[in-house]
């Protein structure tokens, strides 16, 4: 369809043409157009609503953070001209108190008392005992009096620290998720220094290292396999194929298990060694990065192994025995000759597989203990348990950009042209 | 062009009978599993025979992501949710759960009002009805201490008299507790001490000298799995489970109870649900006396004392209401305000 634009060259033709001829070969190219883009709109539809849209706004989160701002904005408009040196002002202090009595009646100070806990842990309860109290308290009392209340409820309120997080928090663009996913924060002079708990940035470092062992393990099993197959007759390639496709064919999670089944202290592994006298008590494997390993990189074998396969099938055979007709020995000659002709099947497994592991998230959660963890699973627990999400928008955007990077360095030098999947 | 009708007719069919599934007039969310077999058999079906109301029963792993993406969207998918308390306070004071009237309950059926019938606990937050109370504790294999088991939480740590592995669940919640506990802290004051730096360094300083010798896991499935084959001699789990080990499959399990950390599951309902008339009524009859006794059936006590008279002495024993006096209650306002920080410290810890 996209080819019909192609084979009329509006400036070329149309001069030669009448006028109504001009313009039915442009309503034809139009119609055209349009119904090549009728064709694939249900997909563009689908991805924009099921993956461009929710990934956009889930990342978007990582920066911007209104819920503060929407909860208390007069008591963050009052604390506008504070200079952060001592208590802010008391109108700003009491005015919070009266925003906290509405947050307290609308069953929301759990909101506010989340964003400041992730600033000051233990503020949560503080934050929510309080609204309790100046729920009861009566409006009249609150307007006069409301500073002298919370400090009543809870001294943490005669404390500067709090109001300065709650300023922080209550900016409604922050860069803060991002510093903390790179094990920083923001001193209170705006100087950039290294967190107190140091664990993202070592956790990329190895789940990128993780992932470069399994691309290369995959390459070594893959290769010679797709090798083996491009070179054996279509009978037997078939059979093979099918064997490199069952894995697609069983679900993810039973593969894992199987694994499980395999490696645990009395597994089908460990047993073996036992019974062959290998070993004399069981090696502990199960719940290490080890399991991980070796079970991501059995499952994403197929897809390292499929793409070398279909660029070698494309390989003409004689170019080998050319070579070695000539001369040269068989090494240098799969050197020279059909490894460099196989480089595009194999940019696009390494690429495939790289980019696979460095996302996965299931098969490390299973089998992968302690150090076996990877990025996603921290982004996993800051989903589901701390409830962090702008943060896990922040990491998840990180990984994103950090796969960005890798594929613009891999561009830049092998070029992104050489990848074929076919 | 009959293929495509035919397909056409098949999708839409399909798509028919995915609305009328979710056309229920009720759906409750739990955890699955024995525990969720449980209330099947003794809350679910009786109240689906009593009343005629459709309920489509659905499993959940726990934690409050899932009510917060539906309050969020305002797209609320489940009416009654089954809740552990440890996450109760958070759901419940961000807006995620609808604030229950408990004059609505009904007395004991020994006349007991409900206000006295209930363990205090078990009404202690506003946004739900106490269901059930179980416990953490942890469980060794009889096979790996021929010469007897450990006992307490000091002997859990001491891995010269007890040698082996210890199967934890990869979190900081219990896992602190304990530590401190066996390193001398009272147990009644141990949220206090783990309210500190100190005592935080503590924790994990403790946690440290048996680290080589921690098997870690994710959920609750996998505790008596890595016990029975050997992946670890001894490993936490909610009691449960363990129970269920030994009278369903004979399993040598031995439960330890010293220092175990107890807590309660509640009855809860989604803020916002259409369906809260119906809710409200489920939960007043699942959390009746009979209803409640049914839960024994999974070692986990009831939390209405007029439930408790009708259990059979034999199963007391295993029951954590049994075992309330050795164990400390878990704290979830603690949780709501150091889980997040603890979280990453223990992951830090974990990285080290």
């Amino acid at each position: 369809m996209a080819d019909a634009t192609a084979v009329i060259p509006r400036r070329a033709v149309v001069p030669k043409l009448g006028r109504e001829d001009a313009r039915s070969a442009r309503r034809e190219v139009n119609r055209r157009r349009l119904q090549a883009f009728l064709f694939v709109a249900p997909l563009l539809a689908f991805l924009m609503f099921a993956f461009v849209a929710p990934i956009a706004t889930m990342l978007f989160r990582s920066l911007y953070n209104p819920s503060v701002a929407e909860l208390i904005p007069d008591t963050l408009d009052a604390l506008e001209d504070w200079d952060g040196e001592g208590l802010p002002p008391e109108v700003a202090r009491t005015q919070f108190a009266i925003e906290l009595k509405r947050l307290s009646e609308e069953r929301t100070s759990g909101q506010l008392a989340e964003e400041l806990n992730r600033a000051i842990p233990g503020a949560s309860s503080m934050v929510k005992a309080t609204a309790r109290r100046i729920g009861r308290a009566d409006d009249a009392e609150l307007a006069a009096n409301g500073a002298a209340l919370l400090v009543e409820a809870n001294e943490s309120w005669a404390e500067p620290e709090i109001w300065r997080a709650m300023e922080k928090a209550g900016a409604i663009f922050t860069p803060s998720y991002y510093l903390t996913a790179l094990d920083l924060e923001q001193a209170r002079d705006g100087s950039i220094q290294p967190r107190d708990t140091q664990i993202y940035l070592k956790l990329y470092g190895k789940t990128l290292w993780m992932a470069f062992v399994i691309t290369v393990l995959t390459l070594i099993l893959g290769y010679p396999l797709a090798f083996f197959m491009a070179n054996s007759s279509t009978g037997v390639a078939n059979i093979l194929m099918v064997f490199v496709l069952l894995p697609f064919w069983t679900s993810l999670l039973v593969r894992t298990t199987a694994w499980i089944a395999l490696l645990q202290t009395n597994g089908v592994v460990n047993g073996t060694l036992l019974a062959l006298g290998v070993i004399s008590e069981p090696l502990p494997m199960l719940y290490t990065q080890f399991a991980t390993i070796v079970a991501m990189t059995h499952i994403l074998l197929p897809f390292m192994v499929l793409p070398l396969y279909s660029v070698m099938r494309g390989i003409d055979p004689s170019f080998m025995r050319a070579a070695m007709s000539m001369g040269s020995p068989p090494i240098p000659a799969f050197l020279r000759i059909y490894l460099p002709m196989s480089l595009p099947g194999l940019s696009a497994g390494a690429l495939l597989v790289f980019i696979i592991s460095v996302g996965y998230y299931i098969t490390p959660a299973l089998v992968g203990g302690t150090d076996g963890q990877m990025i996603s699973n921290i982004i996993a627990f800051h989903m589901q348990q701390s409830n962090n999400w702008e943060l896990a928008a922040a990491l998840g955007s990180l990984l994103l950009a950090l796969i960005l990077v890798l594929y613009w360095l891999y561009d830049r030098f092998v070029g992104a042209g050489n990848i074929k999947l076919g | 062009m009959r293929t495509l009708s035919k397909l056409m007719a098949g999708a839409t069919a399909l798509v028919l009978a995915a609305g009328a599934a979710s056309a229920q007039d009720l759906t409750v969310t739990s955890f699955g599993g024995a525990y969720g077999a449980a209330q099947k058999e003794h809350m679910i079906d009786p109240f689906v025979a009593a009343t005629g109301t459709n309920i489509l029963f659905e499993d959940y792993g726990g934690g409050v992501a899932e009510m917060k993406a539906q309050v969020e969207a305002g797209n609320i998918q489940w009416d009654v949710v089954d809740i552990e308390v440890i996450d109760l306070e958070r759901a419940c004071s961000e807006g995620y759960l609808e604030v229950l009237d408990f004059s609505m309950l009904p007395p004991g059926d020994d006349g007991t009002p409900a206000a006295e019938d209930f363990i205090p606990d078990a009404l202690a937050n506003e946004c739900g009805v106490g269901n059930i109370v179980w416990s953490i504790v942890y469980a060794y294999n009889d096979s790996a201490f021929p010469d007897g088991g450990p006992q307490t939480i000091v002997d859990f740590f001491d891995t010269e008299a007890f040698p082996g592995k210890r199967g934890l669940r990869k979190r900081p919640q219990v896992n602190m507790e304990w530590a401190l506990i066996a390193d001398g802290v009272s147990p009644d004051e141990v949220y206090d001490v783990l309210a500190t730096d100190e005592g935080q360094a503590r924790a994990f300083a403790k946690l440290d000298t048996i680290k080589d010798d921690i098997v870690w896991y994710d959920s609750w499935s996998q505790a008596p799995v890595l016990l029975n084959d050997g992946g670890a001699q001894m490993v936490q789990s909610a009691n449960g489970r363990i129970f269920a080990a030994i009278q369903d499959e004979g399993a040598p399990f031995t439960i330890v109870w010293d220092s175990h950390v107890y807590d309660l599951d509640v009855w809860s309902i989604m803020k916002g649900t259409p369906n809260k008339e119906k809710a409200l009524e489920f939960i007043a009859f699942a959390t009746q006396t009979v209803p409640l006794s049914g839960m024994q059936d999974v070692a986990y006590g009831p939390t209405r004392v007029s439930a408790q008279a009708l259990l059979p002495e034999a199963i007391k024993q295993d029951l954590p209401t049994a075992h309330l006096d050795e164990g400390v209650k878990a704290d979830g306002i603690f949780w709501a305000d150091f889980g997040e920080s603890l979280g990453e410290k223990f992951n830090e810890w974990l990285l080290q």
